[in-house]
């Protein structure tokens, strides 16, 4: 079976065609870099996305601190990992990088600060 | 009247770029003004990943992109930034007065990059007949309601046309627990990046009508609903084809205008139909020694290009400031 998907890798956006037998991807075609390969088999097998947002601040410059999971995280965990971002309040300064919550839903991944934020002045 | 070699006006990408770039080629006295408490500009509220590709050849969200040219900017002398500063006048003499907390400043600049940026089209500059009740929205104004301040807009939208930011809080809408009901885009495609349309509504099962537009917002206090009808090619409303969304709240997604003012205070000519500066080459004004770059020069869609091309205008200035300095 032939899957047409379009890559989300980059902003080119290539057209791929993708041979697919069951869950197993047999050939990619239409990228024009190697990412496109991979994306074509890791969204075949276990769509992967990651999920950027904001979450709550007291105490801090701005009322909102924008993360994002240091990797991606499984495409269905999106909505279930919203919820669990709208429980926390950061009230400490943060670095770049900074972790904000560990291991993150029991994924494997962090949730990490998008930017430096300091104490509300 | 105090003296200056080189301000920069806005410290955006752009404005930051261009600094960056006018220190390395040897400017060793550069103001930048910037009207907001942080540098970064509109990446600030830019939380998405898709930055930095082409730049730093990782993908990055707007913050993160910002925070590497912050950085740089902060560790280097040459360059004072002065925050919650509003420039309200430039002449043709490069003469900038400016607002900040307590006090009014004018100084005289040897030159000036003007990266101001664009703003967002609005619902009257697109013909959407209806009243005229709460919930509508143009959609960058949305994205800093939600991203940077934690309002949520409503309970129910509609996006009117596709473009990559209406695309992206269509995402972030339904991430934050709203519906989003249908994306209308008058045009046969769509006016945002493909992967913004598979990544941002293809992934949620957000609808995208293409050769639409809605032909009334309803409502009296707040939005109620939208008619939508179908058009042919030449955008006429095709018979038989209407239908009604309920939704509380419409975003406005319909492209950027650059934002030129200041460049017009100070005479120089302006294209009306694109509000860019007339000029023989990218970056430049019809006042010599007025530059501008970033999105007040042209609407770009990706940030690595604005940095870029900033930094050229940073380059320039630099050089007609060593031109100058030569003549004197």
């Amino acid at each position: 079976m032939t899957r047409l998907m379009t890559c989300i890798e980059c902003p080119q956006g290539c057209q791929l065609s993708v041979g697919v037998d069951g869950t197993r991807v047999i050939s990619v075609t239409g990228n024009k870099c190697p990412r496109g390969e991979k994306y074509a088999t890791q969204e075949v097998e276990a769509p992967m996305r990651t999920l950027t947002t904001s979450v709550l601040t007291k105490g801090l410059e701005l009322k909102m601190l924008p993360v994002r999971t240091n990797k991606p995280i499984p495409k269905e965990k999106l909505l279930s990992a919203m919820e669990a971002v709208k429980r926390i309040t950061l009230t400490s300064p943060v670095k770049t990088g900074s972790v904000v919550a560990e291991n993150f839903l029991g994924l494997g991944v962090d949730l990490v600060a998008a930017r430096e934020l300091g104490k509300q002045q | 009247m105090a003296k200056r070699e080189l301000v920069i006006v806005g410290g955006g990408p752009a404005g930051m770029a261009a600094a960056l770039a006018a220190k390395e080629s040897g400017v060793k006295d550069i103001l930048l003004l910037e009207r907001d408490q942080h540098l970064g500009g509109i990446l600030n509220q830019c939380i998405h990943p898709g930055f930095g590709l082409h730049r730093f050849k990782t993908e990055l969200t707007g913050p993160e992109y910002a925070d590497r040219f912050v950085k740089l900017v902060k560790d280097s002398p040459e360059i004072e930034v002065s925050l919650r500063s509003f420039v309200v006048k430039l002449t043709g003499e490069k003469r900038i007065s400016y607002l900040r907390p307590g006090a009014l400043e004018e100084i005289e600049a040897r030159a000036v990059i003007l990266a101001t940026g664009c703003r967002e089209r609005t619902r009257e500059m697109i013909p959407i007949p209806g009243s005229r009740p709460a919930g509508i929205y143009p959609a960058g104004l949305a994205q800093k309601m939600i991203n940077m301040e934690g309002w949520i807009p409503g309970k129910e939208a509609v996006i009117v046309g596709s473009g990559d930011i209406g695309l992206i809080m269509a995402r972030r809408m339904v991430l934050e627990g709203m519906k989003v009901k249908a994306v209308i885009e008058i045009q046969k495609t769509s006016r945002g990046l493909v992967r913004n349309v598979v990544q941002c509504l293809e992934d949620y099962g957000v609808p995208l009508y293409l050769s639409h537009k809605i032909t009334k917002i309803h409502g009296a206090d707040r939005v109620e609903k939208v008619s939508v009808v179908e058009v042919d090619e030449n955008f006429n409303e095709k018979p038989g084809t209407g239908f009604e969304l309920a939704c509380d709240t419409v975003l406005v997604s319909v492209g950027l205008i650059p934002e030129n003012e200041l460049l017009e205070m100070a005479g120089a000519e302006i294209d009306r139909k694109t509000n860019t500066p007339v000029a023989a080459e990218v970056n430049l004004t019809s006042i010599p020694g007025v530059f501008a770059c970033g999105n007040a020069c042209k609407v770009y869609d990706l940030v690595d290009w604005v940095t870029r091309d900033s930094e050229k205008a940073g380059v320039s200035a630099a050089k007609y400031l060593q031109k100058a300095e030569g003549e004197q």
